[in-house]
């Protein structure tokens, strides 16, 4: 079966690329975004000492793969319940694709659209950021993955609950845009009222942030057990949720 | 006669309170098209998609090809073919990659699915996007989809609703055309006309149960025993002596134009000895045929558009 997995992948690539808003929102916006910004400030990365240093040095990247992330996951989340609203889940079910395959098919194009961006995005930005920052990139990236994973887990019970496809992009948005203020990326959770700080707690967010934060700044794997259990918690309830909810129809 | 491909038996499907589908029992025999008919919501999908294997029954026995759809499901699928009511393909995909897909998905060579296209008039849009299809040709595109694994049993669900007249009667063509290559077709529609036309055998199904099952003709022949005369004549005499006419139900006039109404084989020949007795001069004269239509408003009461 793996055979039809790829193809549709495939040809759910093309799909997207062919939608209006599809290959733009996704790529083209996030990196001038990201290019902007790093005309704006890049220079000040290089000093270290200051605020405004540290907070683009960690605070950027993550923020933008955070960004990029819940693009994704609102896309995806979207699209799935477009097909059901229009009966294509129940058409493509009607094949001797199993159901999984067709759920992971769109998990593997938003996975391919966001390594294309983060790509892009880093090429682009190598000009405004210096060269000799450290970034442990490939633990950054295993790390980035786990909480994709995580998030788009979350991204399915949504796509099992929403009624229909257009309340499927504010609702999720909803969710998700307001978790990144309290997430610890800009404001240390140890800062917050104590009301705030046990809101922020219980986001998925706050440890997808504080994983990818640690591993960026060099952290070994081992000191951020609590985020790697939480995301794997929230991974395996939400995908066994979703294996129960979910509706083709 | 070989074994009939599909066998109902007592077959009862619920969602929550609301009974869909109640004790139901038939056979479809192989060569046939065989419709379910009956108004929405009477359970025609319901059934359609449990035979399938899309829905598991609450009760009741059910064997498709000597499968059992539920448990078979995977093995079915290959040698059935399905046309779903109200199903989409992505917006943006073209024909071709669709039919490609299915191919790849069924392990045919793509030349089959070409020649498909070709041979229902989808060719020339091959690079078209789904979107930009008309009613029509979408669902020609849907007839290619499930005739791609070449199967022995064919699920046609409201396939010409919301087309207009013209693409329906093409669309009939291609479905006679599904039964000339040895297929069976098992269908379900709520136009009464397009079961007459198209279905060698129709189950009418009302409120999940079905209430008859047999021809066409068969069924008017057994369920509407009254029969219609309309004749058009100046005589001023003419009123009077249809009414005496034996076994004369009714007459209404319009103007110059008389229907009559009566039961029984003989009644066009006692108006036609009466025509010719009372030397009445007539400008037209028809009989009107019952049709399904009039078979399921006797049945139910009510007409299948309420």
């Amino acid at each position: 079966m793996l055979r039809g997995l790829l193809r549709l992948t495939w040809l759910e690539m093309k799909i997207f690329v062919r939608e209006p808003l599809g290959a733009i929102g996704a790529l083209v916006f996030p990196v001038l975004g990201y290019v902007v910004l790093g005309r704006l400030m890049g220079r000040r990365v290089a000093v270290p000492t200051s605020g405004a240093g540290e907070l683009l040095r960690v605070g950027l990247p993550i923020f933008s793969a955070i960004l990029i992330v819940l693009t994704s996951l609102i896309s995806l989340v979207t699209i799935i319940s477009i097909y059901r609203e229009g009966g294509i889940l129940k058409r493509l079910r009607a094949t001797p694709l199993r159901p999984w395959t067709i759920l992971t098919a769109h998990v593997l194009v938003k996975l391919a659209f966001t390594a294309i961006t983060l790509l892009v995005m880093v090429a682009a930005g190598k000009r405004y950021y210096p060269a000799d920052l450290q970034i442990p990139i490939a633990s950054f990236t295993v790390a980035l993955l786990l909480c994709t994973f995580s998030l788009l887990s979350i991204g399915f019970v949504i796509a099992s609950l929403v009624p229909t496809a257009r309340f499927a992009q504010p609702i999720t948005a909803a969710i998700f845009y307001p978790m990144i203020a309290l997430s610890g990326l800009f404001v240390p959770i140890e800062v917050l009222p104590r009301s705030l700080a046990m809101v922020a707690r219980v986001l998925p967010l706050t440890y997808a942030v504080n994983l990818m934060r640690g591993i960026l700044l060099g952290d070994a794997w081992r000191a951020h057990l609590v985020d790697l259990g939480v995301l794997a918690a929230l991974f395996v309830i939400c995908t066994a949720i979703s294996a129960r909810v979910f509706r083709w129809e | 006669m070989s074994a009939p491909l599909v066998r109902v038996a007592g077959f009862r499907k619920t969602y929550g309170s609301v009974v869909a589908v109640d004790e139901i029992s038939f056979e479809v025999n192989e060569g046939e098209i065989f419709g379910l008919i009956g108004p929405n919501g009477a359970g025609k999908t319901t059934t359609m998609e449990c035979i399938e294997g899309f829905r598991r029954p609450d009760r009741g026995s059910i064997s498709v090809l000597g499968l059992d759809p539920v448990r078979d499901v995977y093995k079915l699928q290959h040698r059935i073919g399905v046309q779903l009511q109200q199903a989409q393909l992505q917006k943006r995909i073209t024909v071709r990659e669709a039919v490609h897909l299915w191919t790849s998905l069924y392990g045919r060579p793509a030349a089959q699915g070409e020649a498909l296209l070709q041979q229902l008039g989808l060719f020339e849009k091959r690079n078209a996007w789904f979107m930009t299809l008309s009613g029509g040709q979408k669902q020609r595109l849907f007839i290619v989809l499930a005739l791609i694994n070449d199967p022995e049993l064919v699920f046609l669900d409201e396939l010409t609703t919301g087309l207009d007249p013209q693409a329906r009667r093409a669309i009939w063509d291609l479905v006679r055309g599904i039964r000339a290559r040895g297929k069976t077709v098992l269908l379900t529609t709520h136009l009464m006309e397009e079961a007459e036309r198209l279905c060698d055998r129709v189950a009418i199904i009302e409120h999940g149960r079905i209430i008859d099952i047999d021809t066409p003709e068969q069924l008017v022949a057994r369920h509407v025993a009254e029969r219609t005369v309309v004749v058009s004549t100046g005589d001023p005499a003419a009123e009077d002596r249809f009414r005496s006419i034996a076994g004369v139900a009714s007459v209404t006039r319009h103007d110059d134009r008389f229907t009559l109404r009566g039961s029984g084989s003989g009644f066009v020949t006692a108006v036609i000895q009466c025509i010719s007795d009372a030397r009445i001069t007539v400008t037209d004269f028809r009989t009107v045929h019952p049709t399904l239509e009039d078979v399921f408003l006797k049945l139910t009461g009510h007409s299948i558009r309420d």
